[in-house]
Parts: C-alpha cells; structure tokens; sequence
C-alpha cells in the first residue's frame, strides 16, 4: 500500500508530462483535418443523430418522462450517450493499444508507464468536457429546465474518471500479455453498452417487472454512473447518494487493483511491447 | 562518490515460444495464475554479474559485439529496464540518448515536439524555453521548425533529437551508438558537445561500435562478450585485447568453414572438378602454417605463411615440378610460382615426402584468399591439380585497396604538417 502512495507521489510529480501529452495527444488527433477542433463538436450530435433517428422516431419508446415526444428521449439518450462513447469507451478501447502503440517510448525513454493509460483517459475526457456544453444547450432546446442538481455533475464525473482510470489500467497491463483482450473489448463493450440503461431507462416496465434484469443492472457499476447523469440533467432530481457512493468504492477497489496488477506487470512492458 | 554504481548486475530475459503463450492464456484463465504462468522455463542471460563504477567526471566506454549485451547494459543504467539480480544506483539526473526522437509525434510541429520531449527528459517548460534557440541552432532547424516532423528526413529527425537531449545538461549522460546515423559534418559538431561534457566534468557512458572514438575519449573502457564482462581497463589495452579477440573469432570461424567443406569434400561433384592428374604423385594433405609452425588461417598483411605439401609416389619419378598459387576472392591470379620457374630440377622422388614453400610476408590486401598447388610434369601433364582447395584470409586495419601491399612507408617535407592517429 505504501508502495502504491509513494508511486502516486512520483506520478503527481509528472503531471506536467501529463499535461503536455494530453495536449500532443488533442492537437495531433484533428491535425490536418479541415475542421480541426469542431470534429469533438460534431462526432457526438453526428451520433446522437443516428441513435435519436432509429430509436426515437422509429422504435418510439413510451415513458411517461418522455411526453412520448423524440426530441425529448434524444435529451435522454444523450445523457448516456456522451459520457459512455466519447468517454469511456473510447479510452477503453485506446488503452487496450496504448502501451503497444507507444511501445517505442517504453523502450527507448524513462518515465513512469502509467502514465500513457492516465493520458488517454484525460484526453478523452476533455472530448467529453467539449461536448458537455452542446448536452446542456440541449437541455432547454428540449424543454426541460435547468435544475440546482446539475451542481452534482461534477460528482457524477469524478466517480466514472477513477472508475475509467482503473479499467484502464486493467485493460491495458493485461493486454501486454493476452492480446486476445483487444477483441474480446469490443464484444463486451457492445454487450457493456446495453446492459447499461443508456438508450432505455431504469423506470421501463420491462425492466421493473423482471426482478433478475433488474437485480443484473444494478450490479453494473457504470448503470449507477448513467444514472447519475440523468438524474443530474435530464430528470433534475437528486442523485442516489447511496448507490453512487458504493459505485464510488467499487470504482476505488477497481483502481487500486488496476494499478496494482499494472505495477506488478510494468517491468515486463519493455521486453513484451 | 561514484556516479554509477553497477553491482551485481544481471539481466535474465525470459524466451517465449507462440505456443507456449497460448498456454499461458488458457492456465491463466482457468487456474487464475496469472503472474506465475507468466514465467517461462527459457532464458536468455544478457548480462551476466556485471560490476564497475564510474567515477564522477569521467567518461566509460562499453564496446563489444553485437548482443553482447551493451544496450541492455545502457537501459539497466538508465532505469527504463529492471535488473533480475544486483542493483544499480546513479546519482544526479541522467539524460539517455538510446534512440534519437523516440518520443516524436509525427503529426506535430518540431516546435511542439521541442517541448514534448523535453518534458520528457525531464526539463521544465521555462527551461526549455530558455534553451529552444540553441536546441533549434544546434540542429540547423530554423526554417522547418514550424513543420511537422513527418515532412523531416531522417537526418533532419536525428538532428533534432540530439540536440534536445544534448541540451538537457543533464549530469550523467548515456550515449548507446546513435552517432553511427549522422553525416559527415554533423558528427564532429556532437562528438565535439561530448568532448565539451567532459570539460565540464560530467560523467558519460558511451556505447559505440567505433573504435577509434572510444580510445579517442573515453577514460576506462569495458568489454563485454556473451553478456559477461571480458576485461575493464585502460581503453588502450581493454580496446587491443577485443580487437584481438575478434580476430580469433574469425580464425575459428573460418576453420569451421574449413572443416565443413572438408568433410563435404569428397561429396561434391564440384569440389571432384577442382581436383585432377593421374595421381602418380597424389598430394596427400595441404598445411597453411605461419612462420613458427603452428596451423593458421588468418593473417595480416605483415605476416609469413608457410604452404607445406604432403605427398606420396607409388613408382619412382624423374620428371616432376611441384607449383603453387595464390588467388583473390574475384579469381585474379595474385602470385603463382613453380619450382622449374625458380630454377630447379628434378632428379626422383619415391614413397612419401613434404615440400614446403615459405613466403616472407604476404603483403596482400584485406580479403580471402585461394591457394591452387600442384604436382606435375614438365611438359605440363598433371599429377596431382588442387584448384582454389585451400583458402586463407587477410585481415588488418588498414583499409588500403589493389591485390598487392608493398612494404612503404611515407616521408614528408618539414613545411607538411601531419599528425598520425596511434
């Protein structure tokens, strides 16, 4: 344990390094590109377009918080949709490549390996700060009203940045190893996505009156994260201070055991990558 | 104290076999032993119980061949891999240049990487700004720093690596081979900011193929061979004893080869051509000696060789001349003598004998020779032909060119100021 706060002290250090290659990592991404900057803009309302198309206005699903209108699942789905792709699955899917990826740097220069995981789940959380604000412009384009429980947001987002951090670090030291796990990301993500209420919501029939599916959404930590989003944005209501708190600690366990099995695996990082 | 500690050090990589990786996967599922399974029974030892120290404000050479283990020696130093067994410890901050821009992004400016990799290394953004001028002169960037490194070429991408590294000034400085890339002009100017770290009293370590460089400046020199660490010393002695052994190696090497077409000798139809005559003086067996007698295959230009014949006459002969010559690796005929050319005459020979013939010094260039010896009549008709059978190798220093080296020596003028590198 000691060891662990000492390697956090050491990080802590850093984090200029840190800074400056989520800055590299940002600047490179849309280098080149003619729009630059406004691809973080324009991905997620391009996605939210797509998902509000086929289950909005195709599927239509009824909920009374809906007022059977699209436009306002769109709000909904939005809430989930955001910090899901552009946020957590994207830096699941980067880690899962990253010490590979960057595998010339591990070999060729010195500083600490974690580093590469905590920058692409911080760069990719700035894609989610740029497209925060288009969520919240939404919010009364929609005609919901702004509500003193979005100042719990930043709550919401500290439990899913260590939630992130530590499966990154999970993801990323095992795939060193396994490289299987790059694929088997994919599927589970996909599966991860629906078994999380992001284009349905918790209070659906379906979902109240099956007790089993109920039971297995409440055990998905990222279920209670959603949720918290929603209920900060969308539903204006208080957030669920006790299931968050315990996705809180779980999201803890889960760092500091990403980290320790990262920490024990980084001395094979140079030989494996 | 020591900047660099190195006790005990070894360095045990772990082979993997593709199959038994897919082991791996499957046990670690199942059994969930993750981190034992990852041990593998195959091992590679690429450094073997390596101490030294360096003493502040010297420069420490490391030379030896390739997967000698010098580089795994540098990253050991320099931290970025772990030892299996001893430890190391480096005191005061360490800039290590293993690969020149391993830390650029293609897609970004020089400019950004300027900043990028000197965070890296360790410096603070006021510093580097401080020192961007001169990382940007130095690498003679001016007008393509505002370019991204992909449009670089990869003089432009080494140059700018140095420089940044070089410009780290950090105390303890680890140099792994990447001067071998630059040009011609280039070179001086970093081997000259190396000569300028050690005016200043820091501590190097240098790894490099280049010989001369490493006598040039370096202080005391390791050789490593096989992972082991061959002698420690005066770059002089430590530098005359690898080279020396190179040149065993590549004695061995070439009776190796020597045997391998021995035993495939009376195999190949190729090797019969080489041979013919009516065997009625057969050559028994050929021997390349130097001057004391002693079985040897590679020489220097400086040295004797004696070519001695076994041969064997079934019936008495009257007429017979015994010849030999020497070829280059192209098929020039370098020199070919016979001992009718030289003035002697036949009178008989029965039952076994020897002949040898002994040369001086050779005098020929770097390269590999082939030996053709003969017994035959006067008129020409063959005993015993052995065409291009028998090789031996030149091997030296000097990078002189032609088929022949004449002994010489040069001679200049009072006015003509000349320096000899030793």
């Amino acid at each position: 344990m000691k060891r662990l706060l000492n390697k956090f002290k050491e990080l802590y250090k850093y984090r200029v390094l840190i800074r400056t290659l989520v800055v590299r990592e940002l600047k490179a991404r849309y280098r080149g590109t003619v729009l630059g900057f406004v691809w973080s803009f324009i991905n997620p309302l391009l996605l939210l377009t797509v998902y509000t198309m086929v289950f909005g206005f195709i599927l239509r699903p009824r909920d009374p918080s809906f007022n059977d209108s699209p436009w306002v699942y769109a709000l909904f789905l939005f809430c989930g949709i955001l910090p899901w792709q552009v946020w957590f699955a994207a830096s699941s899917q980067e880690s899962a490549n990253i010490l590979i990826a960057q595998g010339n740097l591990i070999k060729k220069m010195l500083f600490p390996t974690e580093i590469l995981p905590i920058v692409s789940v911080t760069s990719n959380f700035v894609h989610f700060l740029f497209g925060l604000p288009i969520l919240l412009a939404f919010v009364p384009l929609m005609g919901k009203p702004y509500t003193p429980y979005l100042l719990f947001l930043p709550i919401v987002i500290l439990v899913q940045y260590i939630f992130t951090l530590g499966f990154c670090f999970l993801i990323s030291s095992l795939t060193v190893h396994f490289r299987d796990i790059k694929d088997i990301l994919t599927n589970l993500l996909t599966f991860w996505f629906f078994s999380t209420p992001i284009i349905y919501p918790m209070t659906f029939p379906a979902v109240q009156q099956h007790s089993v599916l109920k039971t297995f959404l409440n055990l998905n930590p990222m279920t209670h994260i959603m949720w918290g989003y929603q209920n900060c944005i969308f539903y204006g209501e208080m957030i669920r201070w006790k299931r968050l708190g315990v996705t809180f600690l779980l999201s803890l366990i889960l760092f500091f055991v990403g980290y320790y099995i990262f920490d024990r695996l980084r001395d094979s990082f140079p030989e494996e990558v | 104290m020591p900047a660099i500690e190195v006790e005990n050090v070894s360095r045990i990589y772990r082979k993997y076999l593709e199959q038994h990786r897919f082991k791996t996967f499957k046990s670690a599922i199942l059994k969930g032993d993750l981190f034992k399974s990852l041990k593998s029974d195959e091992k590679v030892v690429a450094l073997n119980n390596i101490n030294f120290k360096v003493a502040k404000g010297t420069t420490f050479g490391v030379i030896g061949e390739n997967g000698s283990g010098k580089s795994t020696l540098l990253k050991v130093v320099a931290g970025i891999s772990k030892p299996t067994t001893g430890s190391v410890s480096v005191h005061g901050k360490v800039s290590a240049l293993i690969e020149l821009g391993a830390g650029f992004h293609p897609e970004i400016t020089g400019r950004e990487n300027i900043y990028i990799n000197g965070v890296m290394l360790g410096l603070s953004k006021e510093e580097i700004d401080k020192k961007f001028d001169d990382i940007v002169k130095f690498a003679e960037l001016e007008d393509f720093i505002d370019a991204p490194v992909k449009t670089y070429s990869s003089g432009m991408y080494m140059r700018l690596g140095f420089s940044i590294a070089i410009n780290v000034n950090p105390d303890v400085l680890l140099v792994d081979e990447v001067l071998s890339v630059g040009d011609a002009s280039f070179v001086p100017r970093c081997l000259e900011r190396i000569e300028e770290f050690r005016r200043r009293k820091k501590t190097i370590l240098f790894v490099s193929h280049d010989l001369t460089t490493v006598e040039k400046i370096c202080d005391r020199v390791a050789w490593l061979k096989n992972g082991e660490m061959k002698a420690l010393g005066y770059p002089k002695r430590v530098i005359d004893q690898y080279i020396q052994d190179v040149k065993s190696k590549k004695e061995t090497d070439f009776e190796q080869k020597q045997k391998e077409e021995d035993v495939l000798g009376d195999l190949e139809p190729e090797r019969r051509e080489n041979r013919w005559g009516n065997r009625e003086i057969e050559i028994k067996k050929v021997r390349l000696m130097d001057l004391q007698g002693k079985e040897k295959h590679v020489y220097s230009p400086s040295d004797g060789m004696v070519i001695e014949m076994d041969f064997y006459a079934e019936n008495h002969k009257k007429d017979f001349v015994f010849g030999v010559g020497i070829f280059n690796s192209q098929g020039v005929c370098c020199y070919a003598t016979n001992t009718v050319l030289e003035g002697y005459k036949s009178r008989s020979v029965i039952g076994r004998g020897k002949v040898t013939c002994q040369i001086k010094t050779l005098n020929l260039t770097n390269g590999t020779y082939y030996l053709d010896v003969a017994a035959h009549r006067q008129d020409g008709l063959p005993y015993d032909y052995h065409r291009n059978l028998y090789s031996f190798m030149i091997s030296s220093d000097y990078m002189d060119s032609g088929v022949y080296r004449p002994q010489h020596s040069w001679n200049f003028s009072p006015d003509v100021k000349m320096t000899k590198k030793s």
